[in-house]
């Protein structure tokens, strides 16, 4: 096996080609194997040259980037001086490239089969039949439904995550010697995630195939890889058997690197069973219906939310949680104004806020503060960054002069940026450095109320970890009560006391977070803690054996008036029931606030139990 | 299915580190180019610096009136360049020089002036119709989809045909028909712009449209805007020469690029040099090929920042 190298990198080197001529290291000489039958997982955050170093593997170059020294070797070829001519014939046929998102890289015009048949076909290694029935046998392997008619449809007519899976067919169709994924999981679902991985995963054993697989969540890696490569701008720090990186790293990066992977969940700490009696809650929702498209009888033609209610004090966080299209961002435009509810109400401390924004006064606006996802879209990029947060200043409180540059510069003190920032315009920061300064907007209008939409999200592991110690900070200091939106739930669950999980625009269960994760009641919830994969080698076998679901999709989720809207994917439907009344919202433990909302109860629910590891994040 | 089948055969690596390392947040784009002329884009300013200076000075500067005859006392149709006439002299014995300089000032100032006008209220119109909101937006779109459909030339004619035609008549007309072009562009790009998160930012911040159009939107739209005002000056160049060709544009006896080249047209046949016509082309040509390789250098920039902002 040591001899059955199927790809090397030695001492490889690509800089990129700058305006004036200069050229910029950005790979400072990599050196690692992959063997046949071997997955290499290369990780880092972005800006390490992950993607770039995996990309080496087909000879290829993203535009101003250069091969400067050392070899890229495939099967003992070096792709670096090699044409594109050259290189063509490997590539589809001895490589192949699996993409982030597999929504883009198929064609919506042609069909399935045609686009995963394709290579191997074009590149006259297989007739159209012997392709045919590869691409049946890789439908099957991969797990997916309907193997026999499913290369028939249209890339529109699956979901994405099989669609993500079907694209692993498209790669393997040839037989390739070298598979390349880059970040195959990253957009989707956690409980679709978890059916992705799994079948790669048999696939990729099966086959025999060997991989770089390129990512930067860790936990994921450690269900994957036989080996990790760790990488920080452009060098290794570490590379090692999997277990050993695991769970016995050795450079300081990597023990960064795992940490900010290991979040611990919130739990007592400030948040006692009754929180503060005294005081009302600083944001309250009641029964929040609301939508898009015309409103017919009081409805919206597409309603998003129903019945949402949620409430949060001073000083305390509220973790909304679900996958996408379950109407947690929809609820944060409701609260924002930006979004009208059909019904319901939005109640600021002691007083309700008119529905749409127009109608809200200077000082309603100010108390509640929005802090978007994406700092790049964020912050205008034509701003510096002292009339970034200038403005909500002189909008909010009149400052302006000294004033205002004193108050800028404490802001920047707040979030953890020097004061020279001020100057700067958004582009020249970090991604982390742009989401404090978008942070620091918010606070600047020294809000309530802030609503966090996915403000990790977008950022590595450790960028984003220091951004939840800086929120939790300033929440001790300033008292500031949140609502921090996520898909993602170990985040959550290590900064928010409260939880509510939403699924298809519904609450299913909320409560404190140690309650919830702790003896978590609804199917749904229980899926989703079960999905979050750990940092621990053999997860993911354990995850798939003690599913609750056989094969989940969250793509069918379908949103009505009355019925459950887990229905499709509950192990535990009640005929007739769970299709037409709503299910009935019941309480965990008599008097806690942890409630859920089911059909069954708590004692029907425990007999479907749950493996021990699953309440674990 | 086993838990981890094949204990890998490779080795443990580690960089040598520093106890005090520390590992600063990488950047994760480059900080766009400062914008920088190419060597293509350099002749062109050239070439542009060149005729704009014409355009200028040239009443000033040239040697004999717009309408001054070189050799008064001879028959001195289309001669070939000489003292006097470096150029050579046109169908009626004007320098060709001359008139090249004055209808330099008269094309591009018409042309610029156009382009204004169409700029002032097609951008006006455009980011209005968005911001006013989808109704709004709809009823000027069709309108303006309405006049787009008119051929150009044809609508220059049937104005100038129908009010005559004089300088300003010929601004207007050229501003008018170009506006509906430069609503679609301000509109495109405006509708980009207001969905970003910043706009709604400051919606939500309770900034007023004022605010929002002019600290939010314009300054994101003034660079793609300005790399299409180049192009769209071009045109109203050809739009115009276009006119002066077809004798429908600056009227005689005054000069403009394209009615010279019309009025000259007999030199090809009988003229002891074609320069009469061939000038005033190959003005046309220069100027429209020099503002292109400024424009292609400032809008490949702008699509760097528009492609980084996104």
């Amino acid at each position: 096996m040591m001899d059955d190298i199927v790809f090397q990198a030695k001492n490889l080197q690509i800089h990129a080609m700058r305006d004036d001529g200069s050229e910029l290291p950005i790979v400072k000489g990599v050196d690692f194997k992959v063997h046949r039958g071997e997955v290499v997982a290369l990780i880092g955050e972005s800006g390490s040259g992950k993607t770039t170093i995996s990309l080496s593997a087909l000879g290829y170059c993203k535009p101003g980037l250069k091969f400067a020294g050392g070899q890229a070797e495939l099967l003992g070829q070096d792709l670096t001086n090699m044409t594109t001519d050259a290189l063509r014939p490997l590539r589809g046929q001895r490589v192949a490239y699996l993409a982030q998102s597999a929504a883009a890289t198929f064609n919506p015009a042609l069909k399935i089969n045609e686009q995963v048949t394709e290579a191997p076909v074009i590149h006259g290694t297989k007739t159209q039949n012997d392709a045919n029935l590869r691409a049946l046998e890789l439908y099957r392997a991969l797990e997916l439904p309907n193997a026999d008619t499913i290369g028939d449809r249209y890339p529109h007519q699956v979901s994405g995550g099989q669609l993500q899976r079907l694209m692993a067919a498209m790669a393997l169709c040839g037989d390739p010697d070298l598979l390349v994924l880059d970040e195959p999981t990253t957009a989707l679902d956690v409980t679709t995630q978890i059916e992705v991985l799994k079948a790669f995963k048999k696939v990729i054993r099966d086959e025999g195939a060997a991989a770089i697989y390129v990512t930067h969540d860790l936990a994921l890696v450690a269900q994957i890889a036989d080996y990790i490569v760790v990488l920080y701008n452009g060098e290794i720090k570490e590379k090692g058997p999997t277990d050993v990186i695991i769970n016995n790293p050795q450079h300081p990066y990597t023990k960064r690197l795992i940490a900010a992977s290991r979040l611990e969940p919130q739990t007592q700490h400030s948040a006692q069973e009754q929180p503060a009696e005294i005081e009302p809650p600083a944001l309250t929702t009641t029964q929040i219906d609301a939508g898009y498209g015309p409103t017919k009888d009081g409805r919206p033609l597409v309603q998003i939310l129903h019945d949402v209610d949620l409430s949060v004090q001073r000083g305390q966080t509220v973790g909304v949680i679900g996958e996408s299209g379950s109407g947690k961002s929809t609820l944060a435009r409701v609260v924002a104004g930006l979004l009208p509810p059909a019904s319901g109400s939005v109640v600021l401390a002691d007083e309700t806020l008119p529905p749409a924004l127009a109608q809200r006064n200077r000082d309603q606006l100010r108390r509640i503060q929005f802090v978007y996802q994406m700092a790049d879209t964020a912050l205008n990029p034509r701003q510096r960054i002292r009339d970034i947060l200038g403005r909500p200043l002189e909008f909010y409180t009149g400052v302006s002069g000294r004033e205002k540059k004193d108050k800028i510069d404490e802001l920047l003190e707040m979030v953890d940026l020097p004061k020279s920032f001020a100057g700067r315009y958004p582009h020249e920061l970090s991604g982390g450095q742009k989401q404090r300064v978008n942070l620091a907007r918010a606070l600047a209008a020294s809000p309530d109320v802030i609503l966090c939409d996915e403000v990790t999200s977008a950022l590595d592991s450790i960028v984003g970890a220091n951004v939840i110690a800086l929120l939790k900070d300033l929440r001790e200091r300033t008292g500031i009560a949140s609502v921090f939106i996520s898909h993602d739930l170990s985040t959550v669950a290590s900064y928010a006391e409260h939880l509510v999980v939403l699924y298809a625009g519904r609450v299913v269960e909320s409560g404190l977070t140690h309650q919830v994760l702790s003896n978590p009641q609804h199917p749904y919830t229980r899926l989703l803690i079960a999905s979050v994969p750990e940092m621990r080698i053999g997860w993911l076998e354990d995850a798939a054996k003690a599913r609750i679901t056989p094969t989940g999709t969250s793509d069918n989720k379908f949103s009505t008036a009355s019925g459950c809207p887990f229905m499709p994917r509950c192990p535990m439907v009640i005929d007739n029931v769970c299709s037409r009344v709503t299910p009935p919202r019941r309480q965990a433990n008599p008097g806690s606030n942890h409630g859920f909302a089911c059909h069954h109860d708590v004692n029907a629910l425990a007999v479907e139990t749950v493996s021990p590891e699953s309440h674990q994040i | 299915m086993t838990h981890h089948s094949r204990p890998s055969t490779q080795e443990h690596y580690v960089a040598p580190f520093d106890d005090v390392t520390s590992f600063e947040e990488l950047k994760d784009a480059p900080p766009p180019a400062k914008f920088k002329l190419t060597f293509m884009g350099k002749i062109g300013a050239v070439v542009v610096t060149f005729w704009v200076l014409i355009a200028l000075l040239g009443p000033f500067i040239a040697p004999l009136g717009e309408n001054e005859l070189p050799f008064p006392d001879a028959y001195s149709e289309f001669q070939a360049p000489q003292p006097g006439a470096w150029l050579g002299t046109d169908v009626d014995d004007r320098d060709v020089l001359s008139r090249l300089m004055f209808g330099a000032s008269r094309t591009l100032g018409i042309a610029f002036a156009a382009t204004i006008i169409a700029y002032f209220f097609g951008v006006i119109l455009g980011i209005g119709a968005i911001v006013a909101g989808p109704k709004v937006d709809l009823v000027v779109s069709r309108i303006n989809d309405a006049f787009m459909s008119l051929p150009t030339i044809m609508l220059g004619l049937v104005v100038v045909a129908a009010v005559g035609s004089s300088i300003p008549i010929l601004i207007l007309t050229a501003g008018f028909i170009y506006t509906t072009v430069v609503f679609r562009l301000a509109r495109g790009i405006g509708m980009d712009i207001i969905v970003m998160d910043y706009v709604e930012a400051a919606k939500v911040r309770g900034d007023g449209i004022w605010w929002i159009v002019t600290r939010e939107i314009w300054p994101n739209a003034a660079m793609p805007l300005i790399s299409d005002f180049g192009l769209r000056l071009i045109i109203v160049i050809l739009f115009i020469s276009s006119l002066g060709f077809l004798g429908l544009g600056v009227q005689p006896p005054q000069a403009d690029w394209g009615s010279m080249v019309r009025e000259n047209l007999g030199a090809l046949q009988y003229g002891e040099s074609y320069l009469p016509v061939i000038a005033p082309a190959v003005a046309i040509a220069t100027l429209t090929v020099g503002i292109n390789l400024v424009v292609d250098d400032i809008s490949s920039h702008a699509g760097r920042k528009l492609s980084g902002r996104m």
